[in-house]
């Protein structure tokens, strides 16, 4: 599913986020990437998710190197990821069920095909009875399932997140871990950068610890 | 199932298009204001456009009865006139037809104001004449036709009634010419209107364009609203250009005709025509839809 080759990435000032890192990650995993702030796992994120390049290295995501790939193959790739990010990007102008849509509207799927599959999307998120209601209104943990729900909604084989529980009271971030852990069952690929040490106890999973750009100790 | 099934066949259009008129319909002041632009910036090479072309077509009519006449000289005979005759009909310039001396002064006795001049008149002092019609042919051919006639015998003048009719050409090529350059200055404007009208609403939809792209939305797609919008601004722009220049015409049309007929012209200036109508609408759709693509264009780049 996703495949690292002595990855670096170094930005402009010289700073190298990432050096030479490798991994693999199988289907059907679910892999957390740990470290402290700074350490790399938000790179790491983008590069997976291909909003930046590896400065050197390959990275290969379902089959395609993000090294490699041309500007319109982007986002025929993206569609096959669900993206979770740190500040989760909702859009404050629309409703609940607005969010959802728009990977659907994305895709072109039918207006009416749409809705079903936001309402299910939302159903599994536990947000069903609050798709009239405006983001602004939701609680911190709903906005967050919110954009779960958003990623989940084109049914993607990998799941990406970034930070999912940060900021998040226990409880919240408690229903976000049973939501990742049910799609874990049924088959997705879950790749979580989290300081969360709630995580490794729930899961006891295998874990990417990075630090300052370098990865350490990979039981796998 | 026509309805359903358009948006079911392309419902990212049929997304794109009702989100382009929602978003001129939820602030009209705006709508309005670039409009009134877009409308004046088409209406002036519109307007240029339409008379331009009514006045070409006119050109064209009168340039089609273009006449040489051709004067024998007062002591010619029949032989003379004659020998003129055979001339022409191995020339084939066009229709001719003689007017005999005779025939001339009885129609100047018939002009008015002219009968008591024509009376006091000792001896017919009118030469015979050939009329020449040389059809439409272009004034270099006529007056190479001028100069044949004035050479053959007993020919005393050729008049050939082109000169202001040639004026009537450079004038209307300048006219053309400045038509041109004025159509392409306001059609820059135009696209300008539009791309910063489209800019602003990037910036208005900045976090909407950046969540769609990261989770998979292609450039065709960010650009297709923005696309639809502008064409649509630049079509109700061109609508308004040309209720202006439709109003323009109507006014100008009376006393135009009244000056024209000061010079025995029967024109009627009046408005554009159903093709030119659907041009100008077109192309104000078509520089909209260009301010829109460059716009967004130059947006992703630079967003990468």
């Amino acid at each position: 599913m996703i495949s690292a080759n002595a990855v670096t990435k170094r930005y402009p000032q010289g700073i190298e986020a990432l050096k030479e890192i490798s991994f693999e990650i199988e289907d059907g995993e679910m892999v957390f990437i740990t470290g402290h702030s700074g350490a790399g796992k938000s790179t790491l994120f983008r590069l997976l998710a291909a909003v930046e390049r590896p400065t050197s290295g390959s990275i290969a995501v379902n089959g395609q190197n993000i090294a490699a790939l041309r500007r319109g193959a982007i986002p025929y790739l993206r569609r096959k990821l669900g993206l979770i990010f740190q500040d989760q990007k909702l859009l404050f102008d629309r409703s609940v069920l607005d969010n959802v849509l728009l990977p659907l509207s994305i895709v072109g799927l039918p207006a009416r095909e749409a809705i079903r599959r936001a309402r299910a999307a939302l159903d599994k998120v536990g947000l069903l009875d609050r798709e009239r209601a405006q983001p602004i209104a939701l609680s911190g943990g709903e906005q967050q399932r919110l954009a779960i729900a958003r990623a989940v909604v084109n049914r993607p084989s990998l799941l990406l997140a970034d930070e999912p529980t940060a900021n998040l009271d226990s409880e919240s971030a408690s229903q976000i871990l049973d939501i990742f852990r049910s799609f874990h069952q049924v088959g997705v690929t879950l790749v979580v950068a989290t300081h969360d040490a709630q995580w490794m106890a729930r899961f006891s999973p295998r874990v990417l610890r990075l630090e300052r750009g370098r990865l350490l100790g990979d039981p796998a | 199932m026509s309805g359903s099934g358009m948006s079911g066949f392309f419902p990212q259009h049929y997304a794109a298009q009702k989100s382009a008129v929602r978003r001129l319909l939820s602030s009209p002041l705006n709508t309005l204001l670039s409009l009134v632009v877009i409308g004046a910036a088409l209406a002036l090479p519109a307007a240029g456009w339409v008379m331009l072309d009514k006045l070409q077509g006119f050109a064209g009519q009168v340039s089609g009865v273009q006449q040489i006449s051709v004067f024998m000289a007062t002591d010619a005979g029949k032989e003379e006139a004659a020998e003129i005759e055979s001339r022409l009909r191995q020339a084939n310039p066009g229709q001719w037809r003689f007017v005999a001396r005779e025939e001339a002064l009885k129609s100047l006795e018939e002009t008015e104001g002219m009968a008591d001049v024509a009376a006091g008149l000792a001896k017919n002092p009118l030469p015979d004449a050939f009329v020449v019609e040389a059809g439409d042919r272009g004034p270099e051919t006529l007056e190479k036709l001028a100069e044949t006639f004035k050479s053959w015998p007993a020919v005393a003048h050729v008049q050939l009634d082109s000169a202001w009719s040639r004026r009537l050409d450079a004038f209307l090529r300048i006219g053309a010419l400045a038509v041109s350059l004025l159509a392409a200055l306001f059609a820059g404007a135009l696209v300008a209107v539009t791309f910063n009208t489209i800019r602003l609403q990037i910036l208005a939809q900045a976090a909407e364009i950046e969540v769609s792209r990261l989770i998979g939305a292609t450039d065709a797609f960010i650009r297709r609203p923005f696309q639809y919008f502008g064409a649509l601004q630049g079509a109700l722009g061109g609508l308004f250009a040309l209720s202006l220049v439709a109003g323009i015409g109507l006014a100008l049309a009376a006393p135009a005709r009244e000056l024209l007929a000061l010079y025995g012209v029967a024109f009627t200036p009046g408005g554009p025509t159903l093709p030119q109508a659907a041009a100008i609408v077109g192309v104000g759709a078509a520089l909209g839809w260009l301010g829109a693509q460059i716009s967004v264009s130059i947006y992703l780049r630079r967003v990468g």
